[in-house]
């Protein structure tokens, strides 16, 4: 793990007002995390980890506080800056997949490539590369529904590297795996991060899960417990 | 600005791939599209078919007289003594010291179209032969001009294409007598067309009209000779008549039918807010059924832009398809249907639906219309999507 930070976040809070309730979820929260990094975080229901991971990923923005991302401040983005932030810098694995069902395997992981100026031969370069990665090249002109949940996981990981983003950013990965393609997801990206250099913050609820990443932290009401990898 | 494009195509042709999750409310909205299209073109192809029916028709130096009051030839009387008055009138144009002149009158045949095999009505007038001078346009395209006082006629090109059994040299029968179609003529689309001719005084011995006639027309020396004309038919009391530009006659009796125009837009404005009301339940669902891609796809970097363009487009597409799918549909049901039984005063007029372009175009507007409305409002939903939909739970 090299030492430059990529991203810190220096006094975050976030509260979400709900009628008249106003429901705090991190009051003063502070973290660095660096390039290079495979961070899992772990937490209880309702602790705060999507909330972060949506912060992080610049969909939601913090209450007070600063974000800044390789030296460059987040928080102050406006929607439509945010959006390319999103699709130069990050990477998105979601816990169902969310491909698109009309679209085929390449078609999906062509998606990001469309927010590029490369021309339609490189982006088949591109996806294909993606998919040979992720060990579907054979499953390029597949559907979406013609593919197992591992397969399509898989496809959805192409998508996320496929413009080469820094950082990914996974909600439960593996939540909705079986055990055996669970692994076999998280070992793709612990290939990433450490043959491809991916920062990967990945939010789990499912211990073995978190033993694949190079450290975790535990999310407990909005504030961070520091533990070793246990089980 | 290019990506915005590309990013744009990609989501309208994942969007347009979705619809058939929502097959039937899709369908629904094309159909409902589809209805107000035709039937707001029903209503002005109807209109315009009787407007350049009649309005080509007539002359402004040609006088028409007719019984006062009448307003149509069908409900008027012009008696011999009259028409002897007639043709000392004064102002009209005259060949080698003779008006050119005709009395006329006409009765209502039955005829069998060729497209639905049902009988419609037709005029057959009888005139003068000095009446086909006062057509403008005239021309025997086939055969030869009737021989006066025999059972001969000649056909207008209107009846001879839309009705059976009038081909050249065939005998028609009408009733008791029979008649022998000798020739076949053109007045250049205009309502005459739609009409059988044949020597008038024929027609008044065969349907026992004894010498009465139901219009006279007579050449002008000059559309100002109207005055003159009228008045010397209020110095004249046995010329109970009134004597209109041949022009005026054929616009009154085809304005008569733009209120029709106005109801139709009327009638097919209310269905449209019907249509509206539905359409937007489709694009709403749509917008919720894709509420996951929607958002995914802003995760990913894709700007809401690209996502109200994609709504929008779709609703203008299911919109469109239905417009042209009912311009279809009244073309296909209505462009050149006769419409021979209009009641009123116009019974006689054989007139055709008649959809241009212009009305195509109409049509087309009213759907992209439909499609705008109903799509702006869910579009601008899909555009305030939160991402944050991309990560909640369920399929
Ligand atoms: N959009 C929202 N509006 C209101 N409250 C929210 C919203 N998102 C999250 N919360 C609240 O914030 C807290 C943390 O939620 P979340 O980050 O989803 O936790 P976790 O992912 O750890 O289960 C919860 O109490 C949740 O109810
Ligand atoms: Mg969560």
């Amino acid at each position: 793990m090299s030492d430059e930070m990529l991203f810190s976040l220096n006094n975050i809070t976030k509260s979400f007002v709900k009628g008249r309730e106003n429901i705090s979820v991190f009051d003063n929260l502070n973290m660095t995390i660096n390039k290079g990094d495979f961070l899992a975080i772990m937490g209880p229901s309702g602790s705060g980890k999507t909330t972060l991971l949506n912060m992080l990923g610049g969909v939601d923005q913090p209450t007070s506080g600063e974000i800044t991302f390789d030296g460059g401040r987040v928080d102050t983005l406006s929607e439509s800056q945010l959006a390319g932030w999103r699709a130069n810098n990050i990477g998105f694995i979601f816990q169902f997949y969310n491909l698109m069902p009309m679209l085929n395997a390449a078609r999906n992981v062509e998606l990001p490539l469309l927010l590029t100026h490369l021309n339609k031969t490189q982006r088949q370069k591109s996806v294909e590369t993606a998919l040979e990665l992720v060990g579907l090249a054979d499953r390029a002109k597949h559907m979406p529904s013609e593919l197992s949940g591992g397969q399509q996981q898989r496809v959805a990981i192409a998508r996320a590297v496929v413009s080469d983003p820094k950082l990914l950013l996974c909600d439960e990965p593996t939540g909705d795996l079986d055990r055996q393609t669970a692994d076999e997801i998280l070992e793709m990206l612990q290939l990433l991060n450490r043959e491809f250099g991916k920062t990967i913050i990945m939010v789990t609820h499912d211990p073995s899960a978190a033993k694949f990443a190079q450290r975790t932290l535990h999310l407990d009401k909005g504030e961070f417990v520091e533990k070793d990898l246990v089980a | 600005m290019g990506q915005i494009i590309s990013q744009s195509f990609a989501v309208i042709a994942m969007n347009l791939r979705s619809i058939p999750r929502r097959i039937w409310m899709s369908l629904a909205m094309v159909f409902a599209s589809a209805v107000v299209v035709a039937i707001l073109l029903a209503f002005l192809a109807m209109v315009k078919g009787f407007e350049t029916t009649l309005s080509s028709a007539g002359s402004n130096d040609v006088a028409i007289f007719m019984r006062g009051g009448s307003g149509a030839e069908l409900n008027s009387t012009v008696t011999r003594e009259q028409v002897n008055l007639l043709e000392v009138a004064p102002a009209l144009f005259k060949i080698d010291d003779k008006p050119v002149l005709s009395a006329e009158l006409y009765v209502i045949v039955d005829g069998i179209k060729k497209t639905t095999q049902t009988e419609a009505n037709i005029p057959l007038r009888g005139l003068d032969i000095d009446g086909t001078k006062l057509r403008s346009g005239f021309q025997l395209i086939e055969g030869r001009m009737f021989e006066p006082g025999t059972n001969e006629l000649i056909v207008g090109a209107g009846i001879l294409r839309e009705f059976d059994g009038f081909d050249l040299n065939q005998e028609v029968r009408f009733g008791k007598y029979s008649w022998k179609v000798v020739g076949v003529f053109s007045t250049g689309g205009n309502v005459f067309e739609s009409e059988l001719w044949s020597d008038a005084k024929v027609i008044q011995s065969l349907y026992n009209r004894g010498s009465s006639f139901q219009s006279v027309r007579a050449k002008m020396d000059s559309p100002a000779s109207l005055t003159e004309l009228q008045t010397y038919i209020e110095n004249e009391p046995r010329l109970n008549l009134d004597v209109k530009a041949e022009s005026a006659y054929f616009a009154e009796q085809g304005s008569s039918l733009s209120y029709m125009a106005i109801f139709g837009r009327v009638i097919s404005m209310i269905m449209a807010l019907g249509a509206i009301a539905g359409a937007l339940n489709t694009m709403y669902t749509s917008v919720a059924d894709r509420s996951r891609e929607i958002a995914t796809l802003r995760a990913i970097g894709f700007s809401n832009i690209s996502a109200f363009i994609g709504t929008i487009i779709e609703a203008l597409v299911l919109a469109a398809l239905g417009g042209v799918i009912g311009a279809l549909a009244a073309y296909l049901l209505f462009d050149g249907l006769h419409a021979s039984t209009l009641g009123g005063s116009f019974t006689q007029v054989v007139f055709s639906f008649r959809l241009s372009t212009e009305l195509f175009i109409q049509g087309l507007n009213m759907a992209l219309m439909i499609g705008l409305i109903s799509g702006f409002f869910p579009a601008w939903r899909a555009a305030k999507m939160p991402v944050m939909v991309a990560f909640q739970n369920g399929h």
